[in-house]
């Protein structure tokens, strides 16, 4: 039998951003956390419409840790978007530099998040605006939960004798679950702390 | 690092002989033995067929509790069973039919075939894809589990609050269900990745997306489905097991809830729900028709546009089940439309098949018979389903013994039908050997006589008005006689499985020997040996047409270059499957199994104390680090 042969020996055994499947895994649980948060989001709404003691149910939380919550979140996007391309181009240093960063980030947000809670002017069991502030901060908090110890072990590993390769990829695709974390905060930060208030 | 080491690792397919490379490649990919060996293997054929095997066995449990309902009805003023237990019957029966069978039996052919008939050596993800088992086995032992020590949940399969309430129903029944969802589910959205990720990724060169089979763009936009519909039910699960366990309000009219708040959640769920159990068995209709005609289906891109369709238009109907919670006009008349749109994108599939049928010569073989019951079954199904989208008509019906004979003859016509089918037709893929035919036939007329008799007087009771959920009714009634005859078939029905449990036994001990492609198939499944070697295939074949075992004559074409001694696969560009990375695949671990026993342990203990959550993420944590770090150098290059 003829037999042709297409010659992949001389192919990388990894890359960065789409073209692996890591980054296509990352992708697909960004789509359905992201269909999670945007149904918690509409169950609130629901209830913000057909409840009609929502009003005064629904005591405006306050600004402060919030706001700091929400600058802090800020920023870190710029490290964050430092330490994509320090991976993409494979340099140990800025990578252990900036994950350090990261890790220190991380953090202090869920130092914010968890003064946020104590701070909270409502509690779960109150009635069900209650329950749907506890349940929307806390589903985020897991996310920013899990990605924080993703970096802190990421760190660990870039400063073993792993530190190389593939595990460069790896920085890359926590960085980019890092901008989903960032980002479904600001509907969740509109719905909740700005809604109430008009 | 020695030389000698070097050279090893260094040894690619092109330098070996066919027979050197098969021998070298089955020890790289293969599980190792014994008990840790086992519980490690990350081999998608094997947790393939664990899934497939443990679907089964609870397809054969919810099947005896039907049994028994079945034999509770036959007579009037029965009392072989009391309403409590009846209420747990019905409850056990749908849930496990919908949860612990429905949703797992097409995982467990997603895995075992979509990374064969894309034609690379393992799933994406394997080892998510072991956990994913693991958490599914545990999410189903815990439910019976609870069952056989009386924890047993009696709410019905969607488990509607307020009766799932706290102060309505007391016990740990309804926490036990709603755990064993979140199991299930974390499960399929495992394995929904996963999918998504082998067939964008890790297809064979050459195969672009018009080449890829029908098979595996079902199960594409199946995936897709579960990815978003499943979530919608972890949170309803999650609200409710929150509600009874700490004390929230989420669903309590006194608190500013509201309980259709949980209706919402659930249908957004459990209307795509039917479409994520019935897509698998259009799949192995797509595959079989085509194999059996001995030409390729019939409108390729009609067939792909209409799954496409049946993806999104899922997602508009979920409100026709809460017709009679009384919803804005105008409201409930949109969804009256989209319920019956979703019919147009069925009828085109249906149209291509039969059309491919016509213009083939079918090979009347059991598994296209199968295809046959099907044809037949589900079609009637759906023309009591477009009667039910009316909203009069619904609202008549609504809660009888109509609805119960509907969804059965679009559950059992939609997806056991086509299962039966498929088994007949990878089993020798699976075994290497052909299932008995004689035996096959006789399970066939068993099968549908014995599903017509059971369900089709279940549309006349319930334009009788026989509510649906009685645990019995009175002679004066007069529906004693037709329940009498649904019973009878129910026993014929249940009779079949044991026929094919039988065959399938029999068959895999000293069946017919079947070669690599007994039926003559066009994809790449067939190119293998059956059962396949641990690596799948001994050199990654390269495709160049839909059909690549009926077109491709003698010139082959394949990948060389891969090392030997790792697990080394191709992954390749999305739209033209252009060879683009030799990706490492993982290799067997035990973190897998270890950590999905410790989040179950977690979720379990969480039903008794929220502690349980506190205490049981760290040690998870532990355990994903332990899975995730890196063993040896060379897994980083
Ligand atoms: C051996 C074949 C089967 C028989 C004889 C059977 C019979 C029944 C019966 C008697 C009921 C209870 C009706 C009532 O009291 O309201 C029922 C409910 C149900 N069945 Fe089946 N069934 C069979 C197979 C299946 C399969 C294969 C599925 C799904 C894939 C399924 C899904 C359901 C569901 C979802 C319910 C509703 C449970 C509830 O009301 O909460 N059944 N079935
Ligand atoms: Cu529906």
């Amino acid at each position: 039998m003829a037999r042709s042969v297409i010659d992949v020996s001389g192919l990388p055994t990894y890359a960065f951003g789409s073209r692996v499947t890591p980054w296509w895994g990352t992708f697909s649980f960004c789509l359905l956390e992201g269909t999670g948060f945007a149904l918690g989001i509409g169950g609130y709404l629901y209830l913000a419409v057909t409840n009609k003691d929502w009003p005064k149910d629904a005591v405006p939380l306050s600004l402060l840790w919030s706001a700091l919550f929400t600058l802090v979140l800020v920023i870190s996007a710029l490290p964050n978007f430092l330490i994509k391309r320090a991976a993409t181009r494979e340099s140990l240093r800025s990578v252990r530099l900036l994950l350090l960063i990261m890790s220190a980030v991380g953090l202090v947000l869920i130092g914010l998040r968890i003064m946020e809670f104590s701070a909270l002017p409502v509690r779960w069991s109150d009635n069900a605006y209650g329950s749907f502030v506890w349940l929307l901060l806390g589903l985020h908090g897991v996310h920013v939960l899990t990605d924080v110890a993703d970096t802190l072990v990421l760190t660990v590993l870039m400063f073993t004798r792993h530190g190389t390769g593939k595990r460069f990829s790896d920085a890359e695709d926590n960085a980019f679950y890092w901008y989903f974390v960032v980002l479904s905060w600001f509907p969740l930060y509109a719905v909740l702390y700005w809604l109430p208030r008009f | 690092m020695s030389p000698a080491v070097e050279e090893r690792h260094e040894t690619r397919d092109t330098d070996l002989g066919d027979e050197e490379l098969r021998v070298r490649l089955s020890k790289t990919w293969g599980s190792a033995r014994g008990l840790i060996g086992i519980l490690s293997t990350v081999d998608h054929k094997i947790i393939g067929i664990r899934y497939a095997v443990t679907a089964f066995v609870f397809l054969l449990a919810g099947g005896i509790m039907a049994i028994i309902m079945r034999l509770q009805l036959a007579r009037p003023d029965s009392h072989l069973v009391d309403a409590e237990l009846y209420n747990q019957l019905f409850t056990m029966h749908g849930t496990t039919m919908m949860f612990l069978f429905g949703v797992p039996v097409g995982e467990a052919f997603a895995v075992y075939l979509v990374p064969l008939m894309v034609g690379t050596r393992n799933i994406a993800f394997p080892r998510l894809n072991a956990f994913s088992y693991y958490v599914y086995l545990f999410g189903g032992l815990m439910l019976w589990g609870g069952f056989a020590l009386s924890i047993r949940p009696d709410v019905g399969w969607f488990s509607y609050v307020p009766l799932a309430n706290l102060n309505f129903t007391p016990g740990k029944g309804p926490d036990y269900w709603a755990q064993m969802i979140t199991f299930t589910e974390v499960a399929a959205l495992a394995v929904s990745v996963e999918i998504v990720v082998t067939v964008l990724k890790q297809r064979a060169p050459g195969m672009t997306l018009d080449r890829i089979p029908l098979f595996v763009w079902t199960l594409l936009v199946h995936s897709f489905i579960i990815i978003f519909a499943m979530p919608a039910i972890m949170l309803a699960s999650s609200m409710l097991i929150m509600e009874r366990l700490v004390g929230t309000q989420f669903f309590n009219p006194d608190a500013g809830g509201d309980p259709l708040l949980w209706q919402h959640l659930f249908w957004f769920f459990g209307h795509p729900e039917v479409y994520i159990i019935f897509l698998p068995g259009t799949a192995f209709v797509s595959a079989i028709v085509a194999t059996f005609s001995r030409r390729p289906v019939f409108g390729y891109l009609p067939m792909v546009l209409s799954l496409i369709a049946i993806g999104f238009l899922s997602f508009g109907l979920w409100v026709h089940h809460m017709f009679v919670t009384g919803l804005p006009e105008i409201g409930a008349a949109f969804f009256t439309a989209s319920s019956m749109a979703i019919a147009i994108p069925n009828g085109v599939q249906i149209f291509c098949w039969i059309a491919t049928l016509w213009d083939g010569k079918p090979v009347l073989k059991t598994p296209l018979i199968f295809v046959l019951g099907f044809f037949f079954i589900f079609v009637a199904g759906g023309l009591s389903g477009v009667m039910l989208a009316s909203v009069p008509i619904d609202t008549q019906v609504h809660d009888t013994y109509f609805v119960v004979a509907h969804f059965h003859y679009v559950l059992i016509g939609g997806t056991v039908f086509p299962l039966v089918a498929a088994v007949y037709y990878w089993f020798p893929k699976v075994t290497g050997r052909l299932m008995d035919e004689r035996l096959g036939k006789w399970q066939f007329f068993l099968a549908f006589t014995g599903f017509n008799i059971t369900f089709f007087p279940m549309h006349l009771l319930g334009l009788h008005g026989m509510p649906r959920r009685v645990y019995t009714y009175p002679a004066e009634t007069g529906w004693g006689g037709l329940n009498l005859l649904a019973s009878a078939g129910a026993l014929l029905f249940f009779a079949s499985f044991l026929l094919m449990l039988y065959n399938m036994i029999a068959s895999a001990r000293s069946g017919a020997l079947a070669g690599d492609n007994p039926w003559g198939a066009d994809t790449l499944e067939w190119a293998t040996s059956s059962p396949p070697q641990p690596q799948n295939f001994d050199r990654i074949p390269c495709v160049t047409s839909g059909s690549p075992l009926w077109d491709q004559g003698d010139h082959k074409a394949v990948v060389g270059g891969l090392k030997v001694d790792e697990r080394e696969l191709v992954v390749t560009s999305l739209t033209e499957a252009r060879p683009d990375i030799r990706e490492e695949s993982p290799a067997p671990s035990i973190w897998p199994f270890l950590a999905a026993f410790a989040t179950a342990a977690a979720f379990i203990g969480s039903i008794y104390t929220p502690w349980a959550v506190t205490w049981g993420s760290p040690v998870v944590a532990i355990l994903l680090v332990a899975w995730f770090w890196p063993k040896t150098i060379e897994e980083n290059v």
